[in-house]
């Protein structure tokens, strides 16, 4: 009777234990998420006063497209460069940190965190500074002839994914150094043992053993990345911007709700494809090991 | 395609050494690991370092294996100085204690990981890495992770890996320290078995001094940093040198005396014990003679003797075992139940005797000379 009971409770458990977390969830994202469907779909104009009304407007999302291709590509340009650039800057640095951090380590990592007790937006005020034309980036740039006289860094692309690369490096330094930190040195020694140079020990067995890491640091990095709008907005120009930026306004600036929320689902479906098209290619055998 | 591992050929006048330690010391900040230890180890052999935890055995092997770089001395792998060559260049393969497999990579994969870094491919790769797994009794595992097999699976697929290669020389580090007692000496006739077939020379680590004696064919005995002894197994257990190795190696008894002549020691209550005169080595003054406790027969008279009376004793079956307190200290004697009824009571008195040739001596304790 008693072992009755418990099993019916260890059957529940896990569902209570779920329960919050799913209400969550429910209440706080997929609600909205309902409702911003719904609102993808209707249509009316502000001239006509706050008049939407659902309509099954699928215009929405084929004028989505055919009007806004350019930011919709940059977004995904963008975001794709800085997550390439933000993984090839903080693997060294993980790898650094893991293996030959030794005592300090933590005082390292909270190094990498350190900017995120500022808040984004003066973090990225103050990359303007930093870029900005009679600034020491420019000033270097324009000595060693990478920029010629005159030119500038500040609102364009360039500085664009040097302030989304900045912005998201934690997202990908950290589950990096996680991964790294937890390869056993006595695999990267029995590989040496088994003829393999410093360098093959690398390829054959440290880099494949990180690949949880980096699948996690790059989907961290590149899913916010792609729909940012803060960098482009501070450091770029309107020929710089992304989706994000044109979401903002629709939704923010110009009230056009329908529109926006089309937007979104575009924006929210290509980032599922290419993080599915993404997991297929590096693959979920190498990331279980 | 370059070939990686550049060993060093053959020395062309063959050493008969596979493996040859001169002076070698390694001091981590203050802590002396191993201190200064020379030692010749024979091509072919199975070799077995024994000692207990923290006298620097992994520190040795590791030394050895290229991960851990002198502070003073000389490793010579077949006459060839290996100080500048990095462990990849090192013809010799560990077993790593934790088995070290590669999580990532198939069990095919990681048999053959050294053979792929030395450019063998295609059928002959395969070939070799069928034939090593036969060896370890393990074909048909060759899809499969490391971690879908037991830790004795494992541990022989860490085996296979390494010897694929037909290394120079193989060392391993307490590679049985992992498994239950039943596994692990299985194991330890199969390893032994193994290292007979393809003839390499074995370096194995162990602080189970039963495993080397049943494994080795010759044993060096570690303690802090240097080395106690070196011999065949029964060299050291009949003939220990040192109390060190007299009391590491199964049971002595050590009595303490005084060299009287080049074959004789006297005894704390005058008793007069012969030994021969290779044993007492020329040694004066303070000694400890020592006999194991199967080599003392109760009665009779077989050269040397002391009398005494019982103070404890146990029954085990095939044996019984006193302690008998003499004049000249406890002692502790094995006795065979060869027939019922044979025991002597607790508090008899009686006399105890054994050969000459049984006996061995070894220094007297630290401050007692
Ligand atoms: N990397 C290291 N740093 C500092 N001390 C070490 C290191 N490796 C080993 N030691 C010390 O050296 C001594 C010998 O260690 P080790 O060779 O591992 O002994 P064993 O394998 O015989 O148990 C121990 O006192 C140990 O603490
Ligand atoms: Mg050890």
């Amino acid at each position: 009777m008693g072992l009755g009971l418990f099993h019916r409770h260890r059957g529940a458990t896990p569902y209570l234990l779920l329960a919050p977390g799913m209400l969550w969830l429910a209440a706080f994202f997929l609600v909205p998420l309902g409702f911003l469907a719904y609102q993808s779909l209707e249509s009316g104009s502000i001239i006509a006063g706050f008049g939407y009304a659902f309509t099954w407007a699928w215009s929405n999302y084929s004028s989505a497209v055919r009007g806004y291709t350019g930011e919709f590509e940059r977004s995904f340009e963008y975001a794709g460069l800085a997550t390439v650039i933000a993984l090839v800057v903080s693997y060294p640095v993980a790898y650094w940190i893991a293996f030959r951090g030794g005592r300090w380590k933590n005082l390292l990592l909270l190094f990498i965190v350190a900017p995120f007790f500022v808040t984004y937006l003066i973090r990225t005020l103050a990359w303007q500074t930093i870029l900005s034309d009679h600034g020491l980036v420019v000033r270097l740039l324009t000595d060693i002839h990478l920029i010629s006289p005159g030119g500038r860094v500040l609102a364009t692309g360039t500085a664009v994914v040097a302030g989304i690369t900045y912005n998201f490096l934690p997202f990908m330094a950290l589950p990096l150094y996680v991964s790294l930190e937890q390869i056993d040195q006595t695999l990267i020694e029995a590989a040496e043992d088994l003829y393999a140079s410093k360098w093959r020990a690398f390829l054959r067995v440290t880099f494949p053993l990180s690949l949880p890491g980096v699948v996690a640091g790059t989907l961290l990095t590149f899913i916010p990345a792609a729909g940012d709008f803060i960098n482009a907005q501070l450091l770029g120009s309107p020929t710089s911007h992304m989706i994000g930026n044109v979401i903002q306004s629709k939704f923010l600036g110009l009230q056009d709700y329908p529109a926006a929320a089309a937007m979104s689902f575009i924006l929210m479906a290509i980032i599922l494809a290419l993080v599915l098209v993404y997991a297929r290619v590096v693959g979920t055998e190498k990331l279980t090991g | 395609m370059t070939v990686e591992a550049a060993v060093p050929p053959e020395a062309p006048a063959a050493t008969e050494y596979d493996i040859r330690l001169i002076g070698l010391t390694k001091r981590f900040d203050d802590v002396v690991a191993v201190d200064g230890i020379s030692l010749d180890i024979d091509r072919g052999k199975f070799f077995a370092l024994l000692g207990p935890s923290g006298c620097g055995k992994t520190t040795t092997l590791r030394m050895i294996g290229g991960f851990e770089e002198p502070t003073e001395g000389r490793i010579e792998l077949g006459g060839v100085d290996v100080a500048p060559l990095p462990p990849y260049k090192r013809d010799v393969n560990t077993v790593f204690q934790s088995y070290a497999l590669f999580p990532h990579l198939t069990i095919f994969e990681n048999v053959a990981f050294g053979l792929r870094r030395r450019g063998v491919k295609g059928g002959d790769l395969r070939r070799r890495v069928g034939e090593s797994l036969e060896l370890v009794g393990l074909a048909g595992l060759e899809r499969r992770k490391p971690r879908q097999l037991s830790g004795g699976q494992q541990q022989r697929i860490a085996l296979a890996r390494a010897l694929v290669n037909r290394p120079r020389v193989l060392l391993l580090d307490e590679p049985l320290g992992a498994l239950d007692l039943k596994l692990r000496k299985e194991m330890q006739l199969e390893l032994k078995r193994i290292q007979a077939d393809v003839g390499i020379t074995f370096v194995h680590v162990t602080h189970d001094q039963e495993e080397a004696m049943t494994m080795a064919d010759g044993i060096v005995i570690m303690n802090g940093g240097r080395i106690e002894q070196l011999g065949t197994p029964s060299e050291l257990y009949e003939r220990p040198r040192t109390p060190f190795v007299a009391g590491f190696l199964g049971v002595s008894n050590l009595l303490e005396g005084t060299a009287v002549a080049g074959d004789r020691v006297k005894l704390a209550d005058g008793t007069e014990v012969q030994c021969p005169h290779e044993v007492l080595g020329g040694r004066t003054g303070t000694v400890q003679i020592g006999v194991r406790p199967e080599k003392l027969r109760i009665g009779g008279d077989a050269g040397n003797s002391l009398s005494g009376t019982i103070a404890e004793s146990a029954y085990i079956g095939v044996s019984t075992q006193y302690i008998v307190e003499t004049p000249a200290g406890p002692v502790t004697v094995y006795v065979q139940n060869d027939r019922p009824g044979g025991q002597v009571a607790t508090g008899e008195r009686l006399t105890l005797s054994w050969s000459p040739e049984s006996t061995f001596v070894v220094d007297a304790l630290e401050g007692s000379s």
